[in-house]
């Protein structure tokens, strides 16, 4: 304990696939540490006395406890460790930003590169599903305690309340309004960066608790909140997302090859598109495509278009390197695959042929100006900048707002001006008796770390409140 | 799963299917529609309700063979399960008491017009049905209609019943012969909605259509059923399927709906040999049919 350890400033890389090879498959790009490279990993962290990862993570995962136990060989005890707080680690290991939460307060992160916790975390996780035996994972069902609640949406949020929910004791009925369970994880973050296979093993987890799973039920329509109440559920957890796309709002916007990003993401995703004509659901990519925004959905938009066989894929954006809100690491994969960043840039309209197909996008170069509202430098049109680049596809990524259809179909369920769920975030209580509610539908969209945080909080709210309820 | 109950060619290429699912049953409204898939690899894909029956826990739609998704739901029997159905989707029908209803209806939109006929009347109003079809061949369910409806006419595209044609021209007639129509419904192909939209509007009856854009998720998530509706961008599948024909852009809607022609035939083409056999029976499956 006496002996200072020695620094080691560099962190050990994770193998990857290679750009070129990668840009053609759908596979995982990143491949996880192998044992003794993850070893070599937890080797490095310092077992600070007054740790900064905890506090930089949103639910407080005892980060240099999970690592401790890495160090010390048990595996059991690191997989336990890290659940406690976070449900989701194969998930939340893979697409958390690290880089602005726990590795950003890493004390290392003042002298060198912070413990890549993200993928630590990732291996414990993996190790987990490779060794199904070693922990107990408390698969059965709890006890019956004869109270029933339903969870509406099966994203991070959901699945966690779900989850939680179950353990108690509790009855739990998960609606979810696709034909797949898992939400964004399973329709949005594509398979290169997500497997498909972690997220249905969440899910089935979630339904060996016992957990009642009812696909192609869309809240609002086959029943609402208020007939779910009444059907016998004492609460209802509303964690419905917030996925309704947002477009340019300019000329052009309605011709075909125009997809949002949520609907480019979908058909490749959630109906395997790429897969055409094995599977049935078409999409159209072409030789060129521009997709608009610079966030984690853009960057995977256009990767996926790549993927699809794309020659050139665009970004398109209004700010510059500094103000783009993806993930570092996406960024430099999307880089590292070929696609180009065209920044500083702002469409003003899509240009079609005779079928209605787009053509081409007219576009203008912007300058940086004052920062506005959100503290990021306001992009002002570069007069006489103007100039078109042809595509065939165009791809809006600029964010989602909540789905309209709880929100209209709920009685007494209060809002706020952004249309999302008015929510207490310590307990995710809404306005409404007996309705809770958590993820991107409380907060807009957000992160599945968030989401999943939220779940927890209002899974014990919930739990206290039935309690007292007698 | 959700098993197929009755299967029944109508006239040909268009069959009629009666499936479980209760939960929906209990819920549907006049103007709503499903999406179903078919099997694993399916792609999701609306059909209107042409009827519900709470108390036996089902639904009943109408679909035109048009390419892969409706012939393969046309190669289940009886017995068979559909894989997904999700609904009922869309915004019901505003059933108010406007006076004198005319409902045109032709092909697949026989099916919905007959529940919305029943509701209509149920208010009180005075309901015309105009149905509309090829030829005599082509003509199903009139009794239904017109049980439903204080009056019936046919529009027949070969002149086997009357003089109309088309269901428009019954409308224009119907209007400059000085009857009164307080509002329209058209049901259907996209051709003829747009016809009897057109139609109406020199007389100034608002005049309610059912869209059919591509759609995938049917829950406003991904945007593909957008139109343009007033100048203003909807979601087909949220903000309608009924929208007010005058202000509709037939032209977006047409458009975006044959985006995929090439990847449909694609698709059909490679479905279809190995398939057939299973629809075989089907009488009279003809030409892959256009989209509008
Ligand atoms: C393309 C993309 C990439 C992303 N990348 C990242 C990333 O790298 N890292 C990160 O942390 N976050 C990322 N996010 C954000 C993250 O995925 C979300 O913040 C998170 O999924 C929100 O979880 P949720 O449970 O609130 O909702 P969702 O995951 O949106 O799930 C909601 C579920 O509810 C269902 N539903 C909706 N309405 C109803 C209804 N009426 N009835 C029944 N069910 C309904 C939906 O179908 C859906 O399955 C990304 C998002 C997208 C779109
Ligand atoms: C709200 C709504 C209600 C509808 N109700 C009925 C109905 O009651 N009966 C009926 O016969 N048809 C109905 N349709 C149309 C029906 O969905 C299409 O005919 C069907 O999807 C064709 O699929 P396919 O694979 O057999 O043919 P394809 O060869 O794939 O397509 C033929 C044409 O159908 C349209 N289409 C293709 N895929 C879709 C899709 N995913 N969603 C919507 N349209 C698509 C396109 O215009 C295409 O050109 C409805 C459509 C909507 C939007
Ligand atoms: S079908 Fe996706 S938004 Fe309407």
């Amino acid at each position: 304990m006496n002996d200072k350890p020695k620094l080691n400033l560099e962190r050990v890389p994770i193998p990857k696939q290679a750009p070129e090879e990668r840009a053609t498959n759908f596979d995982e790009v990143a491949l996880g540490y192998r044992e003794e490279q993850a070893l070599q990993e937890a080797g490095r962290c310092i077992d600070c006395k007054k740790p900064g990862c905890k506090d930089g993570c949103p639910v407080n995962v005892d980060i240099p406890g999970f690592i401790r136990a890495m160090k010390d060989g048990d595996m059991p005890g690191a997989v336990r460790i890290l659940k406690s707080k976070n449900s989701l680690p194969g998930i939340c290991g893979r697409v958390c930003p690290q880089e602005t939460q726990c590795e950003l307060t890493c004390n290392l992160i003042k002298k060198g590169a912070p413990i890549a916790i993200g993928r630590l975390e990732r291996y414990v996780a993996d190790w987990e599903i490779a060794h199904p035996e070693a922990v107990e994972r408390g698969g059965q069902e709890a006890r019956r305690n004869g109270r029933r609640v339903a969870v509406v949406g099966s994203g991070p949020a959901g699945l966690t309340c779900a989850s939680d929910l179950a353990k108690l004791g509790y009855g739990v009925t998960l609606f979810e309004a696709l034909h797949v369970a898992g939400g964004v994880l399973m329709y949005g973050i594509p398979e290169f960066r997500l497997p498909k296979t972690i997220v249905q093993g969440e899910v089935d987890y979630v339904k060996s608790l016992g957990v009642e799973i009812r696909l192609n039920h869309v809240i609002g329509k086959i029943a609402t909140v208020d007939e779910l109440l009444e059907q016998g559920f004492d609460a209802v957890f509303l964690s419905p997302g917030a996925g309704a796309p947002m477009f340019l709002d300019i000329p052009g916007e309605n011709l075909s090859g125009v997809y949002s990003a949520n609907e480019f993401l979908t058909r490749t995703n959630l109906m395997k598109a790429y897969l055409f004509p094995e599977y049935d659901t078409p999409i159209q990519v072409g030789r060129r495509v521009a997709v608009f925004g610079a966030g984690n959905v853009a960057m995977d938009a256009s990767r996926c278009a790549l993927r699809l066989g794309a020659d050139e894929v665009y970004i398109i954006y209004r700010r510059s390197l500094t103000e783009m809100p993806a993930r570092l690491e996406e960024r430099e994969n999307a880089e590292e695959e070929g696609i180009i960043f065209r920044l500083q840039t702002n469409p003003i309209r899509l240009v079609g042929d005779e079928q209605g197909r787009v053509r081409a996008v007219e576009l203008y170069e912007t300058e940086l100006g004052e920062p506005d509202e959100s503290g990021r430098r306001r992009p002002v049109r570069k007069p006489g900048s103007e100039f078109t680049i042809e595509i065939d596809t165009a791809i809006p990524a600029l964010g989602t707002r909540p789905n309209p259809i709880i929100p209209l179909s709920t009685k007494g369920l209060e809002l706020t001006r952004w249309g999302t769920v008015l929510t207490d975030e310590a307990t995710g209580r809404t306005s409404k008796d007996r309705v809770w509610c958590g993820g991107d539908m409380a907060t807009g969209a957000a992160t599945v770390i968030s989401a999943m945080g939220a779940a927890r909080r209002a899974a014990i709210d919930i739990d206290a409140w039935l309690k007292g309820s007698g | 799963m959700y098993r197929i109950v009755k299967k029944e060619l109508l006239v040909p290429n268009t069959i009629y299917l009666q499936a479980e699912a209760p939960e929906i049953a209990r819920k549907a409204q006049p103007g709503q529609f499903v999406i179903m898939r078919v099997d694993e690899v399916g792609e999701r894909f609306p059909l209107s309700l042409a009827g519900w029956d709470e108390k036996a826990g089902t639904l009943d739609v109408i679909f035109l063979i048009m390419g892969r998704s409706t012939m393969k739901l046309a190669s289940l029997s009886e017995g068979d399960c559909i894989m997904d159905i999700v609904g009922p989707l869309g915004k019901a029908t505003e059933i108010e008491s406007y006076g004198n209803v005319l409902c045109a209806c032709s092909t697949f939109g026989v099916g919905p017009a007959i529940p919305l006929a029943k509701a209509l009347r149920e208010r009180g109003n005075r309901v015309i049905s105009v149905m509309e079809a090829r030829d005599e061949g082509f003509l199903f369910w009139e009794d239904r209609l017109k049980e439903v409806s204080d009056e019936t006419h046919i529009a027949s595209g070969d002149g086997c019943r009357g003089k109309h044609r088309r269901a428009s021209e019954f409308i224009t007639e119907h209007l400059k012969s000085g009857h009164k129509l307080d509002r329209v419904f058209a049901y259907g192909r996209v051709f003829m909605m747009m016809e009897c939209s057109r139609a109406t509007r020199p007389f100034g009856v608002k005049t309610t259509v059912a869209l059919t854009p591509v759609m995938v998720d049917g829950t406003g998530m991904c945007g593909c059923c957008r139109v343009s509706v007033g100048g203003e961008t909807q979601f087909t599948c949220v903000d309608g399927p009924e929208f007010d024909g005058h202000s509709v852009d037939w032209e977006v809607l047409i458009k975006r709906k044959r985006a995929y022609l090439r990847e449909e035939a694609q698709a059909y083409d490679l479905w279809q040999p190995d398939n057939l056999r299973k629809i075989a029976g089907l009488a009279g499956l003809p030409e892959r049919s256009s989209a509008v």
